[in-house]
């Protein structure tokens, strides 16, 4: 049976699928992994960094530094290149409602937080231009809230509520944690089960998120590596630091 | 393969020496061809700044931050100032000597590190009387109009997220065009002072990164009125020895963005400033450590930051040879 950790690299590869040739971006081990993954077995065309400046065009392991250069990607030139929606990125969120939306800001008041947390960095502009997945580590209801804190990222309530153009690119693919993969494909766009890894029951994720989840009767279990998959997972994380983010 | 003709002339030009002397037509009367000399040192730009300023600082996070000119700025008794940055160290260590009146931010950050304490500390206890905080591609926008003399920059980001809903003076604009859209209109950031930290610069500020981003520091310098633009740098070298190190892609910034240059080497510690030298990885973790405890926080100070850039300078070299 397959670790954990290989599972839900494969379910992030999974959120790149159909993408083409745009910036799948990963922030952290296992986003990071994700991409490179999805690149390297049934998404060729996607493009890939080495999370500092640089666009990599070969098969980079987390922590490489063999790395051929295929293109310049400044700070700038991502700022350019996600308001042009020519991205995809996978990042972390410290609290998710059931409507998407996300915060990595503060706990408590943003006037007065009880911790501050990294502020709204590119959330805002990211959420509203092109697509945005999420990988969280530990699901449990401190994290899946009924209302987040601040809003570092748009949900499908406050996108709905703006310009046409805004309601076409705004998209969140997937959320994918340590116990299932869910996305927002139901009738008002709230959080849906799609599948538990293995082991994992549907009430096992109600009872570790707090608001509702719509649960319908095609739950599938989310799918292992394929061998060859799992060779490339093994290539690209040689030192297996997928197995500390989740475990 | 043809370039381009005002490339192929650029490069043409580059190929010259410029300072050769010419033996055959001599002119007594013509400017030796050399800019204006703008050398000065960290506590003399930080002596020509008043209280209230709005100071922009480069970088990123914990990258290439201009952090001997930032040490300068604790040593001094300037207050109320209003802050404008990518943050890192710099925020952190002018949050915990309670230099900032207004901030504005699209995060703060030690990069290896994600959570800045000093910042996380200064929140906390609420003592940033006034924290703006925007969307990383707002603040770049914000900076952008600056520097091109506009009211302010459209975009899309920032609208419906809580960067709304915790800056109430935000105003949207709808497109004058077919689209009708509504956008978020990005107030304009003037600064009074702007710092940098490059890898290299000649004496008058034509100056170069050699590392695999510029970040915003060009816009930090085109965002600030002229007088108190000051660029730090690893070192200052002639104007003719600034292609031996890069191509011309590097030479993003000229001396009309420059009013004082500071040659500062290791001044970026304990950022990174690629390829003179990455993060300090183990300094940095020891700021954090020290930073979690006000006692500790207390010997870290007056071991680093009471005494002058070169005091810190031999007091980091002697903490590297003890651990």
């Amino acid at each position: 049976m397959s670790a954990l950790a290989d599972i839900v690299v494969i379910a992030a590869a999974e959120a790149f699928r159909g993408d083409g040739e745009i910036f799948a971006s990963g922030m952290g081990t296992i986003p990071m992994l994700g991409a490179r993954t999805a690149r390297s077995t049934f998404e060729p065309d996607l493009l890939v960094s080495d999370g500092e400046a640089f666009y990599i065009g070969n098969e980079l392991p987390i922590g490489g530094t063999d790395k051929l250069v295929e293109g310049w990607i400044p700070f700038r030139s991502v700022f350019d290149t996600l308001w042009g929606g020519r991205r995809h990125v996978m990042m972390g969120a410290s609290q998710i409602d059931r409507f998407g939306n996300t915060n990595i800001a503060n706990i408590g008041p943003w006037a007065h937080p009880k911790a501050q947390l990294l502020g709204v960095r590119g959330g805002p502009g990211n959420t509203i231009n092109h697509a945005t997945s999420f990988f969280i580590p530990k699901h449990n209801t401190n994290v899946f809230v009924n209302t987040v804190d601040m809003v570092s990222g748009l949900g499908y309530d406050r996108a709905g509520q703006l310009s046409e153009f805004v309601q076409r690119n705004h998209r969140l693919p997937r959320v994918i944690t340590n116990l299932a993969v869910l996305d927002f494909n139901s009738a008002d766009h709230s959080m849906r089960l799609v599948s538990t890894h293995p082991g994992v029951s549907a009430a096992d994720v109600q009872a570790a998120t707090s608001f509702e989840l719509v649960i319908g009767d095609d739950v599938a279990e989310t799918r292992s590596p394929t061998d060859d998959e799992q060779a490339v997972i093994d290539r690209l994380d040689p030192r297996g630091l997928r197995h500390r983010e989740v475990s | 393969m043809t370039l381009p003709e005002p490339i192929s002339r650029a490069a043409h030009h580059l190929e010259k020496q410029p300072h050769e002397p010419n033996n055959n037509e001599p002119n007594n009367d013509e400017p030796p061809a050399v800019s204006r000399d703008k050398r000065t040192t960290e506590d003399d730009a930080i002596a020509s700044l008043s209280d209230g300023m709005t100071i922009g600082i480069g970088g990123w996070g914990s990258r290439r931050k201009p952090m001997s000119l930032v040490r300068a700025l604790l040593r001094s008794p300037l207050k109320d100032l209003t802050i404008v940055s990518y943050g890192g160290p710099d925020v952190g260590l002018l949050a915990a000597a309670g230099k900032i009146r207004r901030i504005v931010y699209g995060f703060v950050s030690l990069d290896s590190i994600p959570l800045e304490p000093h910042w996380r500390a200064a929140r906390q206890a609420g003592t940033i009387a006034e924290p703006v905080e925007y969307d990383e591609g707002m603040l770049q926008w914000a900076l952008y109009a600056g520097s091109l003399r506009l009211p302010f920059l459209p975009t899309r980001a920032g609208l419906g997220s809580g960067v709304m809903d915790v800056n109430a003076s935000l105003r949207t604009v709808r497109s004058p065009y077919a689209d009708g859209e509504e956008l978020l209109a990005v107030p304009a950031i003037r600064l009074d002072a702007a710092f940098v930290h490059l890898n290299r610069s000649d004496a008058s500020g034509n100056a170069q990164f050699l590392g695999p981003d510029i970040y915003f520091d060009d816009l930090f310098l085109s965002a600030c009125d002229p007088g108190h633009r000051y660029l730090s740098c690893e070192r200052i070298v002639p104007t003719e020895d600034l292609l031996k190190e890069g191509t011309f892609h590097t030479l993003r910034i000229n001396r009309s963005m420059v009013d004082g240059v500071i040659e500062a080497p290791n001044g970026a510690h304990f950022t990174t400033c690629e390829p003179d030298y990455g993060r300090d990885e183990a300094f940095q973790k020891a700021y954090v450590a020290a930073a979690g405890n006000p006692d500790d926080w207390r010997s870290f100070s007056e071991r680093f930051l009471q005494g002058s850039e070169a005091q810190y300078q031999s007091a980091v070299a002697e903490w590297r040879a003890q651990s």
